[in-house]
């Protein structure tokens, strides 16, 4: 079999017709839409129409989004952008323990900054309590961001309960959708957010473009500031050509979302690697929460093995996943998610994530499937902990 | 990220295993992330004759582990012993920056097996009175 790419968490191929759409305005309508002659004016018509794209498949008004470089720039603009701006009611964050590393670090940079930050904990898959968020917003609280759904894990946050408590206590309220938007129906009313980031490279758009939006009358320091793009939100000329990408993938995501056929292959996709990795490889562990969790995701811990060796094994026959293992990260932690919902550290080492999508057929999962057992085998014979685990 | 060497020496690791009579055996943790290598060896005189080795850990770490106990093997205990990390990360085509503290621990766990049958020998005089 040909590659298995099971990481769609990490980057998803841009579909040929989001190609196509940009194509002309590398070249063709490269004019900068802050210009006020024609060529320039129909470049600004174009990024309108993407924002009333975008806007519409997350069913939000056009006025409410701003195109960012990033996920991890909408994240950055929604937390630092929101606490400036309300520096002056009040001084505390409230963040989830398992965020994305780009609100985990915005939330420490504020914290040097002089404000407050609280790291909620969440229960063994990975869930926030609203019980516990109430508990935890204080009269000088000004923003609580809560991701939608956790890429290690899966898992997606009861977004709509946390909301009413947000609501009810006057705290604003972001969500990282960055895992969701494209893959599950998301609607910013359905969730009850304020704040919400999206990013193109989770769904079929190209990299190095985002988007956050934001209820109106929203208050927002930017982060970058200069001329008055993106009504003064975020300065910088236009990345025009990634735009119309986020804005044609929008609109492809709009039509597989809107019937329920895709989706369910996927799942019926997940569920059969799941019951086979459960019925085939003894000693593991299936993470996040089994119900409440991204339709394409499947995440494990194998004991007694590494999750990077695996990786690499598994890279040799062509399939392609993640991992949380400490060894793969660059400062040698363990990821902060895997932490955060109790598996032990030796265990979290045999951390694996498979993310599939729409692209993906079910003969790879039973490809998968073999060399996976084949993988963790060869590599539990090597392990000197293995027998011991396997004897317990 | 790996030379081929290093994958090599990942795919089809040599001397990997346990050995029934080992004359000395050497456990070492890598406490920044908690993996683990241990090196069973068998000595006549002052040679080494056989080195298995197991190691749960990254990918440089298995490819470390085959490669030192491939130098080794034959070598007389000081020369063993002498090793230095840097020739194990060059005979792989060298590695990673931030994977070179695996390329230490290979070198660490031969050493603690090489100690062990030192012990296990002063010990054994006295033993066999
Ligand atoms: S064993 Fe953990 S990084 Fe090599």
């Amino acid at each position: 079999m040909e590659n298995v790419y099971m990481d769609h968490a990490a980057a998803t191929p841009v579909n040929r017709e989001v190609v196509d759409a940009m194509l002309p305005y590398f070249d063709r309508e490269f004019a900068n839409p802050s210009t006020v002659y024609e060529m320039g004016s129909r470049v600004r018509q174009v990024v309108e129409e993407q924002r009333a794209k975008v806007a519409s498949l997350i069913g939000a008004s056009p006025e409410g989004i701003i195109f960012t470089s990033s996920g991890a720039e909408a994240n950055n603009l929604a937390i630092k952008g929101v606490a400036f701006a309300k520096q002056k009611k009040g001084n505390h964050i409230i963040v989830s323990a398992i965020e994305h590393h780009s609100v985990l670090n915005s939330a420490r940079f504020l914290e040097r900054m002089g404000f407050e930050a609280s790291f909620l904990p969440v229960d063994e898959y990975g869930l926030v309590s609203p019980g516990r968020l109430m508990e935890a917003i204080r009269p000088e609280t000004v923003l609580v961001s809560i991701m939608h759904a956790n890429n290690e894990i899966g898992t997606i946050e009861p977004i709509y309960e946390l909301s009413l408590v947000c609501r009810e206590k006057g705290v604003m309220f972001h969500t990282d959708a960055v895992a969701t938007v494209g893959n599950i129906p998301v609607k910013v009313d359905d969730l009850g957010v304020d704040l919400l980031s999206l990013s193109g490279v989770s769904m079929g758009a190209p990299k190095g473009i985002g988007a956050l939006y934001f209820r109106e009358r929203t208050r927002l320091m930017p982060l970058i500031h200069g001329g008055i793009q993106e009504s003064g939100r975020r300065a910088g000329t236009e990345n025009v050509p990634a735009i119309v990408g986020l804005g044609k993938a929008s609109v492809l995501a709009a039509e597989r979302l809107g019937s329920s056929e895709d989706s369910l292959r996927i799942q019926e996709m997940r569920n059969a690697l799941v019951s086979g990795v459960q019925e085939h490889i003894e000693h593991s562990k299936y993470t996040g929460h089994p119900e409440k969790r991204l339709p394409g995701h499947a995440s494990f811990c194998f004991e007694a093995i590494e999750g990077e060796s695996l990786i690499f094994m598994l890279s040799q026959g062509g399939i392609y996943a993640n991992t949380g293992s400490a060894c793969a990260s660059k400062a040698l932690k363990t990821s902060p998610v895997l932490v955060a919902i109790g598996i032990p550290t030796a265990m979290a080492q045999g951390s694996i994530v498979f993310t599939m999508n729409n692209t993906n057929r079910s003969e790879e999962v039973e490809y998968v499937l073999e060399k996976l057992r084949q993988a963790v085998g060869k590599l539990r014979s090597f392990s000197p902990i293995w027998k011991e685990k396997q004897a317990a | 990220m790996y030379s081929e060497k290093v994958m090599d020496h990942f795919s089809n690791p040599r001397n990997v295993g346990t050995i029934e009579d080992a004359d000395g055996i050497g456990e070492v943790g890598n406490a920044t992330c908690g993996d683990m290598m241990t090196f069973n060896i068998k000595v006549d005189g002052d040679r080494l004759t056989d080195i298995k080795f197991k190691t749960f850990g990254c990918v440089a770490a298995i490819a470390v582990s085959s490669m030192v106990s491939d130098m080794a093997n034959g070598k007389t205990l000081d020369a063993a012993t002498a090793i230095p990390k840097k020739k194990v990360a060059e005979s792989l085509d060298g590695l990673p920056k931030e994977k070179m503290h695996c390329s230490n621990l290979g070198a660490q766990a031969l050493a603690e097996a090489i100690k062990n049958y030192e012990e296990n020998r002063l010990e054994k005089p006295a033993g066999s009175q």
